[in-house]
């Protein structure tokens, strides 16, 4: 189970993407792994042939322990097909993605976990069978689909509820959901656990039963304290003006179709990787008693995903993407952050985080930075200010930039230099566009 | 394109971006993003959704009309090509 966060400690498998006998290669994606916050591809570093799975799907465990078994390329494997050799031993209903992958869509792979609704059992009317949003929609519908009699209609569950059930003995068919459309959710299927077990107390022990959204909250809660706990923040804020950053995006824009205008997240978001070339002490790693400079800019972004909780995925080499091309990754980080599927390398490779809280409103954000990392910047809301400019009265719109950093790797003038630095790219927009790295 | 049009074009859209949010709890003459709590991202793929199924242009200078669904509704209609029935 690989660590997939500086705050993850267990991991449950949703999809395994191979089966005994499959030959993989080093980089192929083998596996989906739920980590409480998003549904996350790995990918295998060997090349090989998979011998045996010994995490099945559905199981969660830590981070360290074994998933599967590679032998060398060229071994011969038996793959069966049988299901006394796949699939997880507790289940009764199809564990999604089973032994039968059929395509589907990260969105609707979400939105039927979210619903409740299995998607081994829905009829697909998409290409090749694929189970598109539409099939997904109408199976929570109130009215009951045109389907066989309710008896083997497939009872509407998530994955983690029909655990649950297996693992109290209560029959799932035999209860009433209370979720959305009729699903039965883990709380129907506690309540009607026979009261057998020695410690059943009215609240759940945190341990066994967390639902998702508390799962998120613990995770990043551990992982805030811990920030606080070891890392001695020094704080830093100042106030940019964005007129001609403004009139950039807007000129730029003006002349662009929809799909390729750009946010002004994506200018600051550039402005920031290109400063964290000119102080390097802003982006790398605190381990071992010692800050390791990062070699690349790997941009966290925070996140917030919709009904709670906060990502923060990395967008690579962000000093030198095109901006057009940063937009574009960032649309795509956001898009599949919020669709709960993210890659390994997005979660882990972050070398600093930004986090813009401009669209709700508030003035500044201060960050918490996100171990392993040093530093934190935080954009406010985009704000019309009074400003003196040449000794007269005027209007700009501004934002206000802050910084967190680490005291045990920079003082406050490090700091300083930094967002003065992205202050001065800001006020030259133009410099922005283009990507590539240069010497300095 | 008819009112009617529009608001299922805007309801489809949305259904994408915010597939949590009941529309029909939406106070049309109410900020829009406030209410289904869309950031920039969510307006910018919004108006990409518009852009793509509907066929009107919408320029920057348009985003102040969208901020509300009864807003979005009648920019939607008036750009259109005839604003009559398709």
């Amino acid at each position: 189970m690989p660590s997939l966060g500086a705050d993850m400690e267990v991991g449950t498998v949703l999809e395994w993407l191979v089966q005994p006998g499959a030959e993989v290669h080093r980089g192929d994606i083998v596996a989906v792994i739920d980590t409480a916050k998003a549904a996350v591809e790995v990918e295998v570093f060997d090349d090989g042939v998979v011998d045996e799975i010994l995490v099945p799907v559905g199981k969660s465990v830590p981070v360290g322990t074994l998933l599967a078994l590679l032998a060398p390329v060229g071994t011969s494997v038996p793959s069966p097909r049988t299901a006394a050799e796949t699939a997880a031993p507790q289940h009764e209903a199809p564990p999604p993605g089973g032994e039968q992958v059929r395509v589907t869509s990260p969105i609707v792979r979400h939105l039927a976990h979210q619903r409740g609704v299995d998607l081994a059992a829905l009829p697909g009317t998409g290409a090749d069978g694929a189970v598109t949003r539409d099939d997904v929609e109408r199976a929570v519908l109130p009215a009951t689909p045109a389907a066989p009699a309710a008896r083997t209609a497939p009872v509407r569950s998530s994955p983690y509820a029909r655990r649950r059930a297996a693992e109290l003995g209560v029959d799932l068919a035999r209860l009433t959901g209370t979720g959305q459309g009729g699903t039965v959710t883990v709380a129907d299927v506690e309540q009607a656990a026979p009261a057998v077990r020695t410690e059943a107390p009215a609240e759940p022990t945190p341990p066994s039963t967390p639902d998702r959204q508390s799962a998120m909250r613990d995770t990043i809660g551990r992982l805030m304290a811990r920030s606080k706990r070891e890392i001695p923040h020094y704080y830093l804020t100042t106030t940019v003006d964005l007129d001609r950053a403004s009139s950039f995006l807007r000129e730029t824009n003006r002349a662009r179709p929809v799909p390729d205008r750009i946010l002004p997240a994506a200018l600051l978001l550039k402005a920031v990787a290109l400063g964290c070339r000119d102080v390097p002490a802003m982006n790398g790693f605190w381990q071992d008693d010692g800050f390791v400079a990062a070699d690349a800019v790997h941009l966290g972004v925070a996140v917030a995903l919709r009904g709670g909780g906060l990502v923060t995925p990395a967008i690579h080499d962000a000093d030198s993407l095109p901006l057009d091309e940063l937009m574009a990754r960032l649309r795509d980080l956001v898009g599949r952050t919020r669709a709960g599927r993210l890659r390994r390398a997005e979660l882990t490779d972050g070398t600093i985080t930004v986090t813009n809280l401009g669209d709700l409103g508030v003035e500044s954000v201060h960050g918490v930075i996100y171990p392993p990392q040093v530093a934190i910047v935080g954009f406010g809301k985009v704000l019309d200010r009074p400003v003196a400019v040449d000794g007269l009265l005027g209007v700009r719109p501004t934002v206000t930039m802050t910084l967190a950093a680490d005291h045990r790797v920079s003082d406050g003038i490090v700091g300083a230099r930094f967002l003065t630095t992205v202050d001065r790219l800001l006020q030259r927009p133009e410099t922005l566009l283009q990507g590539g790295c240069d010497d300095r | 394109m008819t009112a009617d049009q529009a608001r299922e074009a805007i309801a489809a859209a949305l259904r994408q971006i915010a597939p949590e949010a009941d529309l029909s709890e939406v106070d049309p003459d109410g900020d829009l993003r406030e209410q289904l709590d869309l950031d920039s991202m969510d307006f910018l793929n919004l108006v990409v959704q518009l852009d793509s199924t509907t066929g009107v242009v919408i320029s920057e200078d348009d985003y102040p009309a969208l901020e509300t669904l009864a807003g979005a509704v009648r920019l939607l209609v008036s750009r259109s090509s005839t604003g009559a029935s398709a």
